[in-house]
């Protein structure tokens, strides 16, 4: 069955790696276009008129928009290598923890980055009691999905990128062995795996870049 | 399945919670509802959604279910031979969940600034809440409902919206029926489901809650 399948998506983008890896793992074959978001592309707009964000996947000229509602029609489509549980229960808890890694950890995680100084113990507890709660998942297990990586994993993934380059930026350490030994070998075993380690942007890269945002962000921001 | 004990934690005026039971309804599971006050927390309620503390939480024989989409996810695939609430085909299903997710990001904010604030502000909300109901109107189209000729996800999504679209109308000096008579067709549709039309609340109702909601709050 000769598929055509693309994939929209930034160079940078933590949410457009999910659908790298995915594709990886079911070994299908994609075009990458990457985009420019200050200069979105009439294709990426046509295939995503709602929000004109990336990740877009298109397969066989059709649209799927939302890395989470992505990853779920990777797996959905492609059937081998599954990416989520099958039992419903399992399901409901992987989705629900993908939810809690997008609203609640990453958004804490990303207050702390921005935070004027005087505000950064405060926004670090937040942070923290997150990150513990997921630390807490991960007892007895290699990978969130288990033995090998799956939905929850990569729905995490970019944990394993991104905390260490906010960590340097701010030359403090969030996620350390001591406080989070899981979570540390989640890291180390994740970074390492075949499938997702040669896909990591630039790190060079995403310094500049997440230093330069974070400026902005502390020089827009009144201090109150 | 003969034996399962199921629970919806929830509130009377939370569309959240509407979600779950209308799911619930369309399959024809017993359920009990416990109604929480969120004020004054239960035991049971905190040990079961220890993370976020909201409702509605689905308990089946025992075990929680938080987060409404992903409890009417969980029960669609728990009992799947009856009333499937998600189409079977995958790009289906992704367009069921996108727009759910749309649902999800933008009607409940953007219906709260209607009532929750003033002037210009409560102006741009009104504006744009008629620009996302427009928005799912047009993905509506000439279709019953979203799921095509059958009630489904996208419909369970939205529809517990309907009972609130009284309080956002008067607070924001608006018709939905004006600005998008389609959709408030749909709307009166779904309500002749007895599986929808047992679970909402009173827009009346709901109107006196916001009304003493703002007061509580201090809002004018």
């Amino acid at each position: 069955m000769a598929e055509e399948v693309k994939l929209f998506r930034t160079w940078s983008s933590r949410y457009s790696l999910r659908i790298v890896w995915a594709l990886k793992l079911k070994g299908i074959e994609y075009e990458t276009i990457f985009e420019d978001l200050t200069n979105k592309s009439p294709s990426l707009l046509q295939y995503n008129p709602i929000h004109g964000k990336v990740p877009v996947l298109v397969h066989d000229g059709k649209p799927v928009c939302e890395s989470l509602v992505i990853l779920e029609y990777v797996d959905d489509t492609w059937k081998h290598n599954p990416l989520l549980p099958q039992d419903p229960y399992e399901k409901s808890m992987a989705r629900f923890w993908a939810n809690f890694g997008d609203d609640k950890l990453m958004k804490s995680i990303w207050q702390l980055f921005i935070a004027h100084e005087k505000d950064q113990d405060v926004a670090a507890v937040a942070a923290l009691e997150n990150l513990k709660i997921v630390e807490e998942q991960l007892k007895g297990k290699k990978f969130f999905h288990g033995e090998t990586i799956g939905y929850l994993d990569l729905a995490f993934g970019w944990i394993a990128n991104l905390v260490s380059i906010i960590e340097e930026i701010m030359s403090l350490k969030l996620v350390d062995g001591e406080r989070f030994p899981h979570l540390s070998s989640w890291i180390q075993n994740f970074m390492d795996a075949p499938v997702i380690r040669d896909c990591w942007p630039p790190r060079d890269k995403m310094i500049i870049k997440y230093q330069v945002g974070r400026e902005k962000h502390l020089a827009a921001a009144t201090p109150k | 399945m003969a034996g399962d004990k199921v629970v919806v934690l929830g509130t009377y005026v939370s569309m959240f919670s509407m979600r779950a039971q209308v799911a619930l309804n369309e399959k024809g599971i017993e359920y009990e509802k416990k109604e929480e006050d969120l004020a004054n927390k239960s035991p049971l309620f905190l040990e079961m959604n220890p993370v976020h503390k909201k409702i509605p939480v689905l308990i089946h024989n025992g075990k929680p279910v938080c987060e409404s989409l992903i409890i009417v996810q969980y029960i669609d695939e728990v009992w799947h031979d009856k009333n499937p609430l998600l189409p079977s085909d995958p790009y289906q299903r992704a367009q069921a969940r996108f727009w759910a997710d749309f649902v999800d990001k933008k009607v409940y904010d953007c219906g709260r600034r209607i009532w929750a604030t003033k002037g210009e502000e409560k102006e741009a909300a009104k504006k744009e809440f008629i620009g996302i109901m427009k928005t799912l109107e047009g993905e509506l189209g000439n279709k019953p409902y979203f799921g095509g000729e059958d009630f489904g996800y996208v419909d369970v999504a939205l529809i517990p919206f309907y009972c609130w679209f009284h309080a956002y109308e008067n607070f924001g000096n608006f018709k939905t029926e004006t600005e998008c008579p389609k959709l408030v067709e749909w709307a009166k549709r779904c309500m002749q489901r007895e599986s929808v039309s047992k679970s909402l609340a009173d827009p009346h109702k709901i109107y006196e809650f916001v009304v003493s909601l703002k007061k509580k709050l201090g809002i004018e």
